[in-house]
């Protein structure tokens, strides 16, 4: 048992954070777009590629065995990590986007029917949107928004006059990837399941800034990622309650996913199994399972206490820059901050920020819909890690005001 | 002057500037000399959408010659844009089709125009080579 319990011993574990860019240390502040790796994960990959590689579920050979046995105790690991009742609620998937079409299809098929609607918020990432949007256009379904006010919070009273008797499913962001605000989805869970409707939560960020327990939540589907949450690229997990996997038709059909195939018909595995077709990723899978056992071991007090003196200086530091607009306000603030600045346009400041050493992130952010809100094409965005310091926070905030006054 | 000499004239200006930050200050500097194109030209069909910025082009065709007025919503790349209007505007589409813009390479800008920065300028010089292949066939 590891516990590490500082940010710098947490910092040891990263070999990509010890390189140079443009002859600087590395700043990273591009999180929420895609996270390190620690060197445990890494090793493990590097193994399974180079050894212990054979085709899961299906030899009796050593290799297949061990590579099985890594793959399933990820499956219990994740389980462990979001608290799921049953193993089989584990579904692992190529990520959070993939997780999200997985339901927008099958879901959508044996639930929701034309007439129906769907509920997403203002504020979602194109990959929980767009699925939607599809969905509603095979089906003959209208998608409903929750408007998102000047702060960036749902507009409560205005989604309790949206959720009526067409809504068949409601899919919203934990957290979202711009605004750096955990919504009251527990607010929303109980609402929705009081007029019996299921809920997803694209949790692409929240994975990574919450510590979720999708039984505590209540949530009916939780989506995603591996490689936001210091794992392996190309690796997610879908979870969902084992009663909507039972009724769900399969999405993709294939290996590994049947009972028994014969031209005449074919009959379909239980779940987990049902919705993972084909060879999965069973090299990451095993590193995403690597990657929690990780993140399990170190002390939690240390990461939070880390986030929340991280938040409280940038939020002091920005708004004290004039002309400099946060998106995202509340005490629900995770260390994750997108901006607009008067006279200076974001890729502008990113690309000498770049030359400063320092990733940050610009443009929409995967997220249109919510640019147009708030009448802008392009945010700067600056998202912490576990591994990320308050002198990198600061020398961030002493680079962005130099870089403002070389623009303006 | 052919656009092969100016594109010399460009890269011998640049050869001063000992760092990025220098080089950067002084296209920053360029993009707030470039004339504003006006709000009547920055019509969608003058606008090339990258992701990261915006870019207006918007070419005329007149006596044999294309002229080309461009603007930026980023400064940086408006000070990009200004050399290249230095370059292929006042010139006639053949010797526009002829030329490519290596010497942006030479200057140290290459990693501007790669596809992934998204910033509009890739865009912008196929854009340019359009307009010129348009022409050169009324000539």
């Amino acid at each position: 048992m590891m516990n590490i319990s500082s940010v710098s011993k947490i910092r040891e574990h990263f070999p990509a954070l010890k390189q140079k860019v443009n002859g600087k240390d590395l700043v990273y502040l591009d999180n929420a777009a895609t996270a390190h790796k620690p060197i445990g994960v890494i090793e493990l990959l590097n193994e399974m590629n180079s050894r212990i590689n054979g085709n899961i579920h299906r030899a009796v050979h050593e290799l297949s065995s061990r590579a099985t046995d890594l793959y399933e105790s990820a499956r219990d690991d994740i389980r462990e990590f979001i608290n799921a009742q049953e193993r089989e609620e584990v579904i692992f998937t190529s990520g959070t986007t993939a997780s999200i079409n997985l339901v927008a299809n099958s879901f959508s098929q044996a639930f929701i029917k034309r007439g129906d609607s769907i509920l997403i918020s203002g504020a979602e990432h194109h990959s929980n949107i767009v699925p939607w949007q599809m969905a509603c256009e095979r089906i003959g379904a209208t998608l409903k928004i929750i408007p998102v006010d000047n702060e960036g919070n749902w507009e409560m009273k205005t989604l309790d006059s949206l959720l009526d008797s067409t809504v068949k499913l409601i899919a919203v962001a934990h957290i979202s990837n711009i605004l750096g605000i955990t919504n009251p989805v527990e607010e929303l869970i109980s609402k929705a399941h009081s007029l019996g409707i299921p809920v997803l939560l694209d949790g692409a960020q929240g994975i990574v800034h919450q510590k979720v327990d999708v039984q505590k939540l209540d949530c009916d589907f939780y989506a995603f990622s591996g490689h936001k949450l210091y794992g392996p690229t190309g690796i997610g997990v879908l979870y969902a309650k084992r009663k909507f996997l039972d009724e769900m038709p399969p999405w993709m059909g294939g290996g590994d996913m049947v009972a028994t195939v014969t031209f005449k018909k074919t009959t379909y595995a239980q779940p987990p199994l049902k919705f993972e077709a084909g060879t999965p990723n069973f090299i990451g899978a095993s590193g995403l399972g690597e990657a929690v056992r990780f993140l399990s071991e170190i002390d939690s007090t240390a990461i939070n206490d880390n986030e929340l003196q991280i938040v409280e200086y940038m939020n002091r530091e920005l708004e004290a820059i004039e002309g400099l607009r946060l998106y995202g306000c509340s005490k629900n603030k995770i260390p994750l901050f997108s901006i607009s600045v008067e006279g200076a346009h974001p890729s502008d400041m990113a690309m000498i920020l770049d030359k400063m050493g320092i990733a940050v992130r610009t443009g929409q952010m995967c997220s249109e819909p919510l640019l147009d809100r708030y009448n802008v094409t392009s945010l700067l965005r600056a998202s912490f890690g576990i591994y990320n310091t308050l002198e990198e926070a600061s020398y961030f905030v002493a680079s962005l005001k130099k870089v403002i006054s070389m623009l303006r | 002057m052919t656009i092969k000499e100016i594109q010399q004239q460009i890269v011998e200006e640049f050869s001063v500037f000992t760092g990025w930050m220098d080089k950067y200050e002084y296209l920053i500097e360029l993009g707030r000399l470039l004339p504003i194109i006006e709000e009547g030209a920055k019509l969608d069909e003058n606008l090339i959408k990258g992701c990261q910025s915006r870019v207006w082009l918007k070419g005329e065709f007149t006596d044999g010659k294309l002229y080309f007025r461009a603007d930026s919503d980023a400064i940086i790349t408006k000070g990009i844009i200004s050399l290249l209007v230095r370059v292929f505007s006042g010139r006639e589409p053949s010797e526009i089709l002829n030329s490519d813009v290596s010497f942006l390479d030479e200057i140290g800008l290459r990693e501007n125009l790669s596809p992934t920065r998204a910033n509009g300028l890739l865009s912008m010089i196929k854009q340019i080579k359009y307009y010129a292949a348009l022409y050169s066939q009324t000539n």
